[in-house]
């Protein structure tokens, strides 16, 4: 058995897929924390005194989050207060599972929690909507509103942060997924710790260099309690694609996440580009690139028994609306009078 | 005491879904002169594997996302040397399994 990297005379534990070294359990602990918290520190990511919500969902990386902050605050004072925001997306036999390890987290971590579900906000379960457009859209409905419900809580909360658990591989995948798509806008964000998004609250990534097999090596030598089930509805098929290339690159050479990541910081986007401006939705005032935000669309095609209306070009979905209405002059009665914005905003 | 008889302590972290939820699994290997730990991740797959045998042995190797633990340790430490690390009796395997988004 190789003896640790860092000649500490004790047996390595594990091969660390960033840097080729062989660490044992104490030395893997310190330059996990440590990487982390130089990450933090270099970017200067938190004011001191502020409040930071973790966006937790009971898995590893948010898991692993909510411990290493708790840690790394008390150790290098970084004078936080931590809270756990959790999403209930309605997903029996999943989210009702995950929600109790976030329990578990809350009374381990000694945080307050606040739950938001998509019925509450959205008038809408998970189960409902899968139930309404079928199997193969319907991660487009989570990701969506998972995204705008996080903000929301973190308004709730009145937090400064709303921090992730995106970890390097999630970040190499987004950058190779905006890649393939041409998707520029995204692409030149998708790399940053630190997103503001406009008047909205900023969302950190801290773990945006940290490795998931260091991620899921910590948390089980950390004996750290997190849910693994998958989703039980099928998992987004793009970005699954966009997972095997990088797992398969990564095996030939780990450091492909690295410099991908460094790749995408490093692109400078063509500024005779033109990219969506944001600007705030027309019927929510949540921060979007279109009049309507994608969420709204989401809903009113979901209320309006038009569950595919926003899966798409918007061209499309003008053309289903304007068609939508010649054929049920729908403003007239069963529809909410939202529709008339959204006909009158020519979404 | 049988030289065959393993103790495959956990899946966890997820891969228990791939092996009927359970995951402590007493097995007793078929004599065999050498046990290499490629041989016992096919054995298991073919013998104890209850779902999707794609997400778990890939090219003839585990999947991406599936981390190897031998004795509490990272058995990348051990492939370097040799690919098919033969296992002692008595091991304690761990599969961890970093699900698909």
């Amino acid at each position: 058995m190789p003896m640790c990297s860092r000649k500490c005379g004790k047996n390595a534990v594990l091969k660390r897929p960033k840097t080729g070294d062989a660490l044992c359990k104490e030395c893997f602990f310190e330059v996990f924390e440590n990487e982390i918290h130089f990450t933090i520190t270099r970017a200067n990511l938190f004011k001191p005194g502020s409040t930071v919500a973790i966006g937790a969902s009971g898995g590893k990386d948010s898991t692993v989050l909510a411990y290493v902050l708790k840690l790394l605050n008390e150790k290098y004072k970084y004078g936080l207060k931590l809270v756990l925001l959790s999403i209930d997306e309605g997903i029996t036999g999943y989210r009702d599972d995950s929600l109790k390890t976030v329990e578990q987290n809350r009374d381990d971590y000694e945080m307050e929690l606040k739950v938001l579900s998509y019925k509450d906000l959205y008038g809408w379960t998970m189960d409902e909507i899968v139930k309404q457009i079928g199997r193969k859209n319907n991660c487009t409905f989570c990701g969506v509103f998972r995204r705008q419900a996080l903000d929301r809580g973190a308004m709730q909360l009145n937090v400064d942060y709303l921090s992730t658990g995106h970890n390097a591989d999630d970040i190499a995948e987004t950058v190779l997924m905006n890649i393939l798509r041409g998707d520029l806008a995204r692409l030149k964000r998708c790399t940053s710790i630190i997103t503001d998004s406009g008047d909205g609250i900023p969302r950190v990534k801290p773990l945006k260099y940290t490795y998931e097999k260091e991620i899921v090596m910590y948390a089980y030598f950390r004996k750290l309690v997190y849910f693994s089930t998958e989703c039980v509805f099928a998992p987004n098929a793009y970005r699954g694609h966009a997972r095997i290339l990088l797992k398969d690159l990564e095996k030939i050479d780990p450091s492909v996440i690295m410099n991908i990541i460094q790749s995408g910081e490093s692109l400078v986007i063509n500024e005779d580009r033109k990219l969506p401006s944001l600007t705030k939705c027309q019927k929510c005032a949540y921060v979007s690139s279109q009049q309507i935000c994608k969420a709204c669309i989401l809903l009113e095609g979901l209320n309006r028994g038009l569950p595919k209306l926003g899966i798409g070009k918007s061209s499309r979905v003008n053309k289903l609306i304007t068609e939508n209405n010649r054929q049920n002059n729908c403003c007239n009665d069963n529809c909410n009078k939202n529709c008339t914005n959204l006909v009158k905003n020519n979404v | 005491m049988n030289n065959n008889a393993y103790n495959i302590n956990i899946f966890s972290g997820g891969a228990e879904l791939l092996f009927d939820n359970k995951r402590h699994y007493n097995i007793d290997l078929p004599n065999k002169d050498t046990w290499k730990l490629g041989d016992l991740l096919i054995w298991l797959r073919d013998n104890l594997l209850s779902e999707r045998p794609e997400l778990f042995i890939q090219n003839n190797s585990v999947r991406p996302g599936i981390l190897v633990l031998v004795n509490d340790s990272d058995w990348e430490l051990m492939v370097s040397s040799d690919l098919w690390y033969l296992i002692c009796s008595l091991c304690q395997i761990l599969c961890k399994y970093a699900p698909c988004p």
